[in-house]
């Protein structure tokens, strides 16, 4: 039985909305002919291939639904009250697979000693034999290495197949699409002689299958970044944590983009006491430091959600309306650099002859906006969504460790991170919840720091950082 | 000078009025003392007795803007949106809700922070700046570009992990200063040492990219070429001329941060256990004393507004080339 967070809703709509737009950018010639340029860029596509790793990560981490649960009659479905998500589905092995606490990554046995009681009846302190790390063998201290590198070779094999498979299936239809035959096409590509850098969105294709394809086989019996205090697999929490990054850099601006091209636009073209009352609403917004609105505004929600604790069916949809509130809050903080941009922009546009004509015209100022301002300030908005991507990313993590982030029982990199403050004081430190948060922010913010550089350059030359 | 001084100053006067009208709605409105009193004294079960109680040791119990039972002026006065909001404008913040008052707290809390934000200031500026003229003046080359990877990797790196880092290096390994904690007079020196490092460290990338660009900038314009078309050594161009221009954008960016050192750091000082006005909002936060997080926003608010004003005087100071009006 299919559940719909709010989230959720502004995901799949961020999504339509996203095609609905590419399909009428693809007729603007001012918009495609910038993304041909990115296009040419190897690192821009090799970043983009990344990202999309990701979002499909989030997407499927977005459709969430109510279990049913295996009863012997036929007649009646009965659904469990655990909401899970299709990647949950996905990766059921990685979320069921819990050990008792602590165990390092690809370990074979626990990682605190436990008193232990052995078949003759005598009782000896020793590290316990994991549940289900390196429960396949019988010796792990012998056979672990060669089983690890066994599995590594595994399925960097599998990897290397399935990348070659699915990139032959793309110059195949390429060459189709083309009318070409199919070894030229294959030449075009390797010799970059096409307006698409496919090399670059080939290697980075085969590095991620193969690295997914490689954790895949080793997860099947180990915990490849090991477990947490409850015996959580910290892969799991990563992987989990994609979408609550993911949200929180996307719906941020979703939800500011309307207020700031609106406010900036009629500011920039009206002028007068409509520019000055926008004027001091975002000055007076901006002046009050923006990491204490948030922390204000958290803590009035967290008053509201204990005083109405009745009206929420689950920890999830708690822990959803906090996230889409701080999502409107980051928003309410960082619309006003947009605006600026805007309005200035506006404020130059609304002088160049083809409006004045429009207005000379008669044509509305509504119509004027929309069909002639509008569509030649969307490179600023297409700028500032990817440029402020990271930014929000990153955002996360530190509102998180101040607990003014998203809810506690959600999982995120900034939770990751939080609980793994006090595991670094352990000796031996517990170190791989915080690797994993690391690995996994740092890929997806360097990935999307490098394309939106390359958006910034290709549709503003004015701001291009030499 | 002067009148245009006091004209900037009249400007801020109702962008402060609605900052604190927000604070207003935000705490008094959206949700009322009811609503925190129960938060305070336990979600369920609560007398009204206690809620009274609560409200009256706080001062929450008056109306919210206008008392009718009061006589004359105090039918405005005797209210919370005048004794919590508007005695803000005279920095007169009352008690938290613990009981203590927050500015005598404040006043003893912004020397850690300074001591801390202003060797970073100071640090970082001349550190990022030689960076971003070293990288200018290499421009096209490996050293220029493998600076600038160096500088997307750095800015990719989510500022917790060079506090965790720094920590964990200096605490396990090094020994050389403490991880954490404060002290007075000389003996702070050792524990500022390892923030101040830390906090230059994460700014790194984004700063020394940014003054590189506009030194670059600089680089690209006409005197520039004329100082070279008269022989000087490109050395001497970049001291001498695209240091002294680069530096009005750099500078007025400085500025406006200036006001806003005496609140501190809110991650840096809540990691390195420094007493500053930053742990002291984060310690409210947690705390959810929402007397302190109101006076620490309207105050956070007043800095900004102070620092862009200085803003705009230092840019006529500055650039002979802006007119005062």
């Amino acid at each position: 039985m299919p559940v719909i967070f709010i989230t959720d809703f502004l995901i799949f709509l961020l999504l339509f909305g996203s095609i609905a737009f590419f399909l009428y950018a693809r007729k603007q010639e001012h918009l495609t002919a910038p993304w041909k340029e990115i296009k040419k860029q190897p690192l821009a596509m090799s970043s983009a291939v990344i990202l999309s790793f990701f979002i499909i990560f989030g997407l499927l981490d977005s459709a969430h639904f109510h279990p049913r649960i295996e009863t012997d009659e036929k007649s009646e479905n009965v659904y469990s009250n655990e909401i899970l998500s299709v990647l949950d589905l996905l990766l059921k092995d990685l979320r069921l697979k819990t050990e008792k606490t602590y165990s390092a990554p690809l370990a074979s046995y626990s990682f605190s000693k436990e008193l232990i009681e052995l078949e003759d009846g005598k009782k000896i302190r020793d590290y316990p034999r994991l549940l289900y790390g390196g429960a396949n063998l019988d010796n792990p201290k012998t056979d672990s290495t060669s089983d690890i590198i066994k599995r590594i070779s595994l399925g960097f094999l599998y990897g290397l197949l399935i990348s070659s498979v699915i990139i032959l299936l793309i110059i195949f239809s390429l060459s189709k699409v083309r009318n070409e035959k199919f070894i030229i096409t294959l030449k075009k590509c390797l010799s970059k002689n096409l307006e698409t850098n496919w090399m670059s969105i080939f290697i980075t294709m085969s590095i991620l299958f193969i690295v997914i394809a490689v954790i895949y086989h080793l997860s099947q019996n180990y915990h490849v970044f090991g477990t947490d205090k409850v015996g959580q697999d910290v892969l799991y929490q990563a992987l989990k944590s994609i979408r609550t990054g993911l949200v929180i850099g996307t719906l941020t601006t979703l939800v500011m983009l309307p207020f700031a091209i609106a406010m900036g636009l009629m500011a920039g073209y009206f002028r007068g006491w409509v520019d000055d009352v926008i004027q001091y609403l975002y000055t007076t917004l901006n002046s009050i430091p923006g990491v204490l609105l948030i922390a204000a505004s958290i803590l009035l929600l967290q008053v509201y959600i204990s005083n109405h604790a009745n009206d929420f069916n689950s920890i999830e949809q708690r822990a959803d309306l906090r996230l889409l509130f701080l999502c409107i809050i980051l928003g309410i903080t960082s619309w006003t650099g947009l605006c600026r941009l805007l309005r200035a922009e506006t404020l130059k546009l609304r002088e160049i002859d083809y409006v004045q004509a429009a207005k000379a015209f008669g044509v509305s100022n509504y119509k004027v906006m929309l069909q002639h301002l509008l569509p030649n300030v969307m490179h600023i908005v297409m700028i500032s969504i990817v440029l402020d991507f990271s930014g929000l990313v990153l955002a996360e993590a530190v509102l998180s460790y101040i607990n003014i982030g998203v809810d506690p029982s959600m999982y995120s990199w900034g939770n990751m991170i939080n609980s793994a403050r006090l595991e670094m004081a352990r000796e031996p430190i517990v170190w791989w919840s915080l690797t994993a948060a690391f690995i996994f922010m740092f890929i997806l913010v360097l990935a999307a720091n490098l394309f939106s550089d390359a958006v910034r350059d290709a549709f503003d030359p004015r701001l291009r950082e030499f | 000078m002067i009148s245009y001084i006091l004209r900037r100053a009249m400007y801020a006067i109702p962008i402060l009025i609605g900052v604190n009208i927000i604070t207003f709605v935000l705490f008094f409105v959206v949700n009322t003392p009811d609503d925190m009193a129960r938060m305070h004294l336990g979600m369920k079960r609560v007398s009204e007795a206690a809620i009274v109680k609560w409200k009256d040791e706080r001062g929450y119990n008056k109306p919210v803007l206008f008392n009718h039972s009061a006589n004359g002026a105090k039918k405005i006065t005797e209210t919370i949106f005048f004794q919590n909001s508007v005695k803000l404008f005279i920095f007169d913040f009352g008690r938290s809700d613990s009981g203590r008052d927050i500015g005598y707290d404040i006043s003893q809390r912004m020397w850690p922070s300074l001591a801390i934000t202003i060797p970073s200031l100071i640090v970082g500026l001349l550190s990022y700046i030689s960076f971003g003229l070293i990288l200018a003046f290499f421009r096209g080359t490996y050293v220029d570009i493998s600076g600038v990877i160096l500088c997307v990797i750095m800015m990719s790196i989510s500022g917790l992990f060079y506090i965790i880092g720094g920590q964990y290096l200096i605490g396990k390994f090094l020994h050389l200063v403490p991880i954490s904690g404060y002290d007075t007079g000389l003996n702070a020196v050792k524990f500022v040492f390892l923030p101040v490092l830390v906090g230059l460290i994460g700014g790194i990338g984004a700063s020394t990219r940014w003054y590189r660009t506009i030194f670059l900038e600089e680089m690209n314009k006409d005197y520039v070429r004329t100082a070279r078309a008269k022989g000087l050594s490109e050395l001497r161009i970049l001291y001498r001329h695209v240091l002294t221009n680069g530096l009005i954008p750099i500078l007025t960016g400085v500025v406006v941060i200036l006001p806003s050192l005496f609140i501190g750091s809110l991650i840096v000082e809540s990691f390195f256990a420094i007493p500053g006005l930053g742990s002291y909002t984060i310690d409210a936060i947690n705390r959810q004393d929402f007397a302190i997080v109101r006076s620490m926003v309207f105050l956070g608010s007043v800095l900004y507004i102070i620092g862009l004003i200085l803003t705009d005087i230092s840019y006529t100071l500055v650039d002979p080339r802006v007119r005062l009006n």
